[in-house]
């Protein structure tokens, strides 16, 4: 198996992140930890704008990694965070598998409104549901890895950070890969003309499909990250303005490269937090004005900024 | 291909950047030790609940800090900020759900070097911020949150402590009132928010007015979802049950919006309405409520705060700085952040030092500190929980001037469970051991 530039060059990121780690206060370690899980998820966005859709809904796929997680520590007795995470992608790989047949009849809009549908959904069901603490969520602690169980404090911090940047380095190999292959380009070209694929002999609906299962499964990894590093899950994980968060995010970083949700999302979490820091009362509106500031000078995201001088290529 | 090169190391330079970014923010931030006595106090700042809730704990806690640090406060609490130190105030905005409030209550505690924390008006973060509180050994007061729940999943807790009163109290509180006022009503009927509060809230004082009300019915429930705002349908079911009494634990506009609608279209009329969370908007109902209708306060704050040195004084400043008077949450927040300077000036500590979390801890735990709402015993969950009386009246609106009349109290040893014993096991048991007055 021959490595290119890239993902030599993540995996030496990914080495000096985790040796970064052990020097950095707990406090910065927890917001990498959280934002690269939710960079995992807008990982999921991004795959389905690349084929033209916009998910409304990927909270969907984080609220279930998050509570597969929690509740198989808490119901059914895995403590394993591995075994748990595994578990949670196999639960939103076959969720996605049925609503995908639905799903992906859909374009545009109207597939932005019903995966969105299917969120709140979720949030409805957990809401209604006593045994798992309703809106107030439930604990997520005693977990393991292979046996080993670290413990509560900066031990158990530093495993899940270093479980996040593993799993973060594999799967951004594996989706930029995944973008390079024919597959990954017959995506952008279902974006950019769906007719002509079929013409080709393609299924785009298929391709759609899988499409969909996978950033499923991708986002389902976030959530259990997240849920092993915050030590709660509560309903909110798939309320919509969830789901609103990773687009934004999404937007920030641009499609034009694999590390971008990446940076985006760490960029987001640092804004965010100083933001609320320096104006507690008016940090939505900073977070607002970056946005804005990103759609109107970089309309390819914080991305465009590495990639400005390819700018007459494709990218 | 030829710009490859230039890519990658462009792509190398902009990650090293982007790493030495992170890198000098994290040593850059942990210079806030300063000497004084830091506070961080979460409380929603946006959002549906910063109206009712939060902005009136803000509001609390800058008139406190302010009024320590000048000395102001009347005895017990007259020495200057807390332990001769003076306060400073870090004020973060609650809203965001709970994994953000675990991410901010970790930069709290570890960028801002905050010496406590006190917070959280949602119980989902209270839930949340536990467990964190134990590991970063903390000294955390939940000073509004309701959720039963809070102790129980952390029976182990040394550095989370509760200064207020849990949800079971209000609605077992509830349900005494009623047998206190009127005992003769059959026909119960309640409106909740669809979700943990509501649900609780209406678990707890259905449960609770079977044991104490045992002629009664349940005629309706209705669990609209939170914030709907429009209460046409709902109102028209429980209208048409005739029910005696209408119990809400609605907060907020949704709470403000419900006694609007029922007042007009007379249900609250034929059917007395009783508000576990009604005092939050004591001073806006004016002639929209109708006289009678049954508020609490969650335990005797707010317009239920006893006459004492403290509250006058709390009262008085309040009003000088905002021209309103103390809502319940105002007080709460009050109350917590005297609890911390009890537990800070009862560690033991030498003048004018700042006492470490477990010094903080054992300062409070099982004690009993005066209080802006009276006396409040740390007589539960192994003197981490608060307790105290529980306060209901109604509403009377004359002369352009609300008041409360017909105000009952019961004492906290009447409405709290017994150590140890859920609120559900003690209402399904029939209260043993209630010591009422």
């Amino acid at each position: 198996m021959r490595f290119d530039r890239t993902e030599i060059s993540l995996a030496l990121i990914a080495i000096a992140c985790v040796l970064f780690g052990f020097v950095s206060p707990g406090w910065l370690i927890f917001l990498l930890t959280i934002a690269l899980s939710k960079a995992l998820v807008v990982q999921g966005v991004v795959m389905q704008m690349r084929s033209g859709l916009v998910s409304f809904g990927q909270g969907l796929f984080y609220c279930i990694g998050g509570y597969t997680v929690g509740m198989g520590g808490q119901f059914f007795g895995i403590h394993d965070a591995i075994a748990a995470l595994a578990l949670g992608i196999a639960v939103a790989i076959v969720v996605a598998m049925i609503l995908g047949l639905l799903l992906t009849r859909y374009r545009d809009i109207f597939f932005a409104m019903l995966s969105l549908a299917f969120s709140m959904i979720l949030f409805g069901i957990l809401v209604k549901s006593q045994e798992l603490g309703s809106t107030d969520g439930f604990n997520v602690h005693n977990w393991t890895v292979f046996g080993w169980a670290p413990e509560t404090g900066a031990d158990s911090q530093q495993t899940v950070f270093t479980m996040t940047i593993l799993a973060g380095l594999v799967i951004a190999i594996m989706i930029h890969r995944y973008t390079k292959a024919g597959i990954g380009v017959i995506c952008e070209a279902v974006r950019e003309n769906e007719v002509r694929v079929e013409y080709l002999g393609l299924s785009p609906r298929w391709l759609l499909y899988g499409n969909y299962v996978a950033a499923a499964s991708v986002s389902a990894l976030g959530g259990g990250l997240t849920a092993l590093a915050t030590g709660h899950v509560d309903p909110e994980m798939a309320y919509w303005t969830t789901s609103g968060e990773f687009i934004f995010i999404a937007l920030l970083g641009g499609l034009g490269h694999v590390a971008a949700p990446f940076i985006a999302a760490i960029v987001f979490s640092v804004v965010r937090t100083y933001s609320i820091e320096f104006v507690p009362n008016t940090w939505q509106m900073i977070l607002g004005f970056t946005l804005l500031g990103v759609i109107v000078f970089l309309p390819k995201g914080l991305w465009s900024l590495v990639s400005r001088e390819k700018s007459g290529e494709r990218t | 291909m030829k710009n490859n090169k230039a890519t990658f190391s462009k792509y190398l330079v902009s990650s090293a950047a982007a790493l030495a970014l992170t890198a000098g923010i994290a040593s850059g931030a942990s210079a806030a030790e300063n000497g004084k006595f830091r506070v961080g106090i979460v409380t929603f700042l946006s959002g549906a609940a910063a109206g009712p809730f939060g902005v009136p704990s803000a509001n609390a806690a800058k008139i406190l800090v302010e009024g320590l640090n000048k000395g102001e406060l009347p005895a017990p609490y007259d020495k200057m900020g807390i332990n001769g130190v003076e306060i400073e105030a870090v004020i973060i905005d609650e809203a965001g759900g709970a994994t953000k409030q675990v991410e901010e209550y970790r930069n709290l505690v570890q960028r801002q070097k905050v010496d406590a924390v006190i917070g959280y008006v949602s119980s989902g973060d209270c839930l949340a911020v536990a467990p964190v509180a134990e590991e970063l050994k903390t000294f955390t007061i939940a000073y509004d949150c309701g959720t039963p729940r809070l102790f129980a999943d952390n029976a182990g807790a040394q550095y989370m402590f509760r200064t207020g009163l849990d949800a079971s109290v209000d609605n077992i509180g509830a349900a005494r009132y009623l047998v206190a006022t009127r005992p003769d009503v059959t026909r119960l009927s309640g409106i909740q928010q669809n979700y943990s509060w509501g649900q609780d809230s209406w678990a707890d004082f259905t449960a609770a007015a079977a044991k104490l009300l045992p002629e009664s019915e349940i005629v309706e429930e209705q669990f609209p979802k939170i914030y709907q705002g429009q209460y046409g349908a709902e109102i028209s079911a429980l209208s048409v049950k005739r029910p005696e009494i209408v119990h809400s634990s609605f907060w907020g506009g949704d709470m403000e919006a419900l006694v609007l609608q029922a007042n007009a279209r007379g249900l609250l009329e034929d059917a007395t309405g009783l508000l576990t969370c009604g005092e939050a908007s004591f001073a806006t109902y004016k002639d929209q409520a109708p006289n009678g209708m049954i508020i609490g306060a969650r335990g005797p704050f707010g317009a239920f705060a006893p006459d004492n040195a403290l509250n006058t004084w709390f009262k008085g400043a309040y009003n000088a700085a905002y021209d309103l008077d103390p809502v319940y949450p105002a007080t709460k927040m009050a109350q917590a952040i005297l609890g911390l300077k009890f537990a800070a000036e009862n560690a033991g500590v030498a003048d004018k030092e700042i006492p470490t979390a477990e010094q903080l801890a054992s300062g409070i735990k099982g004690a009993t500190f005066e209080s802006v709402s009276g006396t409040v015993q740390m007589a539960r969950a192994n003197g981490h929980q608060a307790m105290q009386g529980i306060t209901y009246g109604e509403y009377h609106y004359e002369d352009d001037k609300a008041s409360i009349v017909n105000a009952v109290s019961f004492s906290g040893e009447c409405v709290t469970p017994p150590e140890g014993v859920s609120a559900a096991e003690w209402i399904a048991e029939g209260f043993p051991g209630a010591q009422c007055n």
